[in-house]
């Protein structure tokens, strides 16, 4: 385990040494530093866990550098030492967010006590943020829904990666589920105890993306006011689920390259190099292979995070699992809308089937929550469906051979109530035939 | 270098109990202990506004009077300690180092108004001085309470423990001797 690090800013040297050497035996990580600039130069070489600052001091006094300090790092944990023990600067201390003040001499009990507890209040306000972050992840969550052979293949997939700590590029059009497929992996992964921090590198402006990924220092740019942990730092312990990785700008790509072969790097503006243990997942709907050719995306980056590869496949490629997906947002929407659950009727259902859903499942998502707030009843009818849907699936389509045969064999399996023996019957064909061609088609009998 | 652990009485304390802290100091901490006295000037170390002796001050003194073959030194003074931070402190150690100061003056039952008790006193002493030569192996505070490494603000936390290192502090005690063999041997 860690040893937690303090920070002992006093001007006496006696104070300075005798609290080192009781916090060392103690079992903590000590520094030392003799005024309010040395204690600023130490907090410029990395964090501590507690800072026992002395109030009066010749120069920056402790109320001065409690305030300095809590500008570069609001969540600053600070115990203020005086041998002037008075309401007034006690209340100004608190006031500023100190911990606690104790006055010297200390009973060893109290400093112990104090020390102790502004810790475990550290270490619970992490944990909080922790869980904060896992709550998030976990009540947005969305089940991964889909039987089809394809969707059953990429979570064996996504099984198999999960245990590893291999980096994984999700690869499939928008709205398919790449970051529900991530979030799969992280979820039953060792790191699942940690979060997840997702970023979007497509929505995201290229002069706020480095910031976002590598965090800040105080002043590192108009507008800093703070010292901010970056996403990359955040995932520490967890995973980093870099979206859209396919639109990272070239400069970033140098930048994110070296922190993927030492998992190091510093904040902006800063110079304390940070260390990050965290497992890469990336997603793209484009092409990185073709982005490379152009010369618009590093080949060494692309190899260090195309160790693993899943793709997910569009919604028109496994219509069987639309019913499905349809009754799970239609008791999503109900839930939160306050309304029963409502049924497809055989059109409405028709047209679910038959539409190519460009926009995949986000799409069918939008058109059924759309169609849970202005349907009547207890039906969804084809009205209630986006009109483009409706459109859309009614024009005939100039279809490949292919494409109807595979229209064909699933309406028959449909009104054969999956009976595949009946089926291959009425299609004239023997079961085994039948059978290559589901197993073509990624048809299910079920 | 020798391996000996040096029981320094400072200034005119010379407590009947000498010998048996110095047979169960021994027998704990596995090391050869013998017994001296040493007369210091402890005004030096007097703090008058505070009624107590600088025990870094006295320590600093006390290693200079660490013999020429090395060993370990715990000088042992019925006068009450403090370090400037705090109010008192039952002892002092270099983390590592092989010097420590011991106070038995807040160890006495007398000091919190209850009648003398001569063998918990030299209970207490013993825990008080294998605690701080535990400091010199390197050892720092223990969770387990009944390990005399555990830390101890009061007196009562001084009886809780034992004057006995846990298995994983007995470990690293063991270890600190080895290496300081090899040190010396190096």
């Amino acid at each position: 385990m860690k040893k937690p690090r303090i920070l002992i800013v006093d001007d006496e040297h006696s104070v300075r040494s005798s609290l080192r050497e009781w916090f060392l035996e103690d079992g903590f990580e000590v520094e030392t530093a003799e005024d309010g600039l040395d204690a600023l130069r130490h907090l410029d070489d990395g964090a501590f866990d507690l800072m026992i600052v002395d109030l009066k001091m010749p120069g920056m006094d402790g109320i001065s550098l409690q305030r300095r300090v809590r500008e570069i790092d609001p969540d600053a944990t600070i115990i203020i030492l005086t041998a002037f023990a008075s309401v007034e600067t006690a209340v100004e201390a608190l006031k500023m967010g100190a911990f606690d003040y104790v006055t010297k001499p200390v009973d060893p009990d109290e400093l112990s006590h104090t020390v102790r507890r502004a810790l475990e209040r550290k270490q619970l306000s992490e944990e909080n943020v922790r869980l904060r972050e896992k709550v998030s992840e976990l009540s947005g969550a969305t089940p991964i829904l889909g039987q089809s052979p394809s969707m059953r293949h990429v979570l064996e997939l996504v099984e198999s990666v999960a245990t590893t700590d291999a980096s994984v590029v999700i690869r499939g059009e928008s709205g398919t589920g790449k970051e529900l497929i991530a979030r799969a992996i992280h979820a039953q992964s060792p790191r699942r105890f940690f979060p997840i921090v997702a970023v979007n590198c497509g929505a995201i402006p290229e002069t706020l993306l480095e910031s976002e990924l590598f965090g800040h220092e105080k002043g590192a740019f108009t507008g800093a006011q703070y010292r901010r942990k970056g996403k990359i730092e955040l995932a520490h312990g967890g995973t980093l689920f870099l979206d859209e990785i396919g639109d990272i700008p070239a400069k970033m790509q140098v930048d994110l390259l070296r922190v993927l072969e030492s998992h190091r790097f510093t904040r902006l503006g800063g110079t304390q190099e940070i260390e990050s243990d965290f497992r890469l997942i990336c997603a793209t709907n484009r092409d990185l292979e073709e982005l490379v050719r152009e010369g618009t995306f590093r080949e060494d980056l692309y190899y260090r995070i195309h160790v693993f590869a899943i793709d997910v496949p569009p919604l028109r490629e496994r219509r069987e699992d639309i019913p499905e997906l349809v009754e799970h947002f239609v008791h999503k929407f109900g839930r939160a809308m306050g309304k029963p659950p409502k049924q497809l009727t055989a059109d409405a259902d028709q047209l679910l089937r038959s539409y190519d859903w460009p926009g995949n499942v986000r799409e069918l998502e939008n058109a059924i929550e759309r169609a849970m707030v202005v349907g009547q009843g207890n039906r969804i009818r084809p009205e209630d469906l986006p009109l483009h849907v409706e459109r859309e699936a009614a024009r005939p389509k100039e279809r490949s051979l292919e494409a109807l045969e595979r229209d064909h064999i699933e309406r028959v399996l449909r009104e054969e109530s999956g009976n595949v023996s009946q089926a291959a019957r009425v299609l004239g064909i023997d079961r085994g035939t039948l059978y290559n061609k589901m197993k073509k088609y990624g048809i299910r009998s079920g | 270098m020798s391996d000996e652990l040096q029981l320094t009485f400072l200034s005119g304390f010379r407590p009947a109990w000498a010998g048996e802290l110095r047979r169960r100091a021994g027998e704990v901490l596995g090391l050869p202990v013998r017994s001296v006295q040493l007369d210091l000037d402890l005004r030096t170390f007097h703090a008058p506004e505070r009624e107590q002796y600088h025990a870094t001050l006295m320590l600093a003194e006390l290693l200079r009077h660490l013999p020429p073959t090395g060993g370990r030194i715990v000088g042992i003074t019925d006068v009450d300690l403090y370090i400037p931070v705090l109010t008192f402190v039952f002892g002092q150690a270099q983390l590592g180092g092989p010097g420590a100061v011991v106070s038995v003056m807040r160890l006495h039952n007398e000091y919190y108004g209850l009648p003398p008790d001569e063998s918990l006193l030299v209970d207490r002493a013993v825990k008080e001085v294998v605690h701080e030569v535990g400091h010199g192996l390197g050892l720092v505070h223990c969770p387990d309470y009944r390990c005399v490494m555990s830390s101890s603000t009061y007196v009562e936390d001084v009886d809780l423990k034992s004057e006995r290192f846990c298995p994983s502090c007995r470990a690293l005690a063991a270890e600190g001797i080895r290496e300081r063999r090899r040190a010396a041997g190096s």
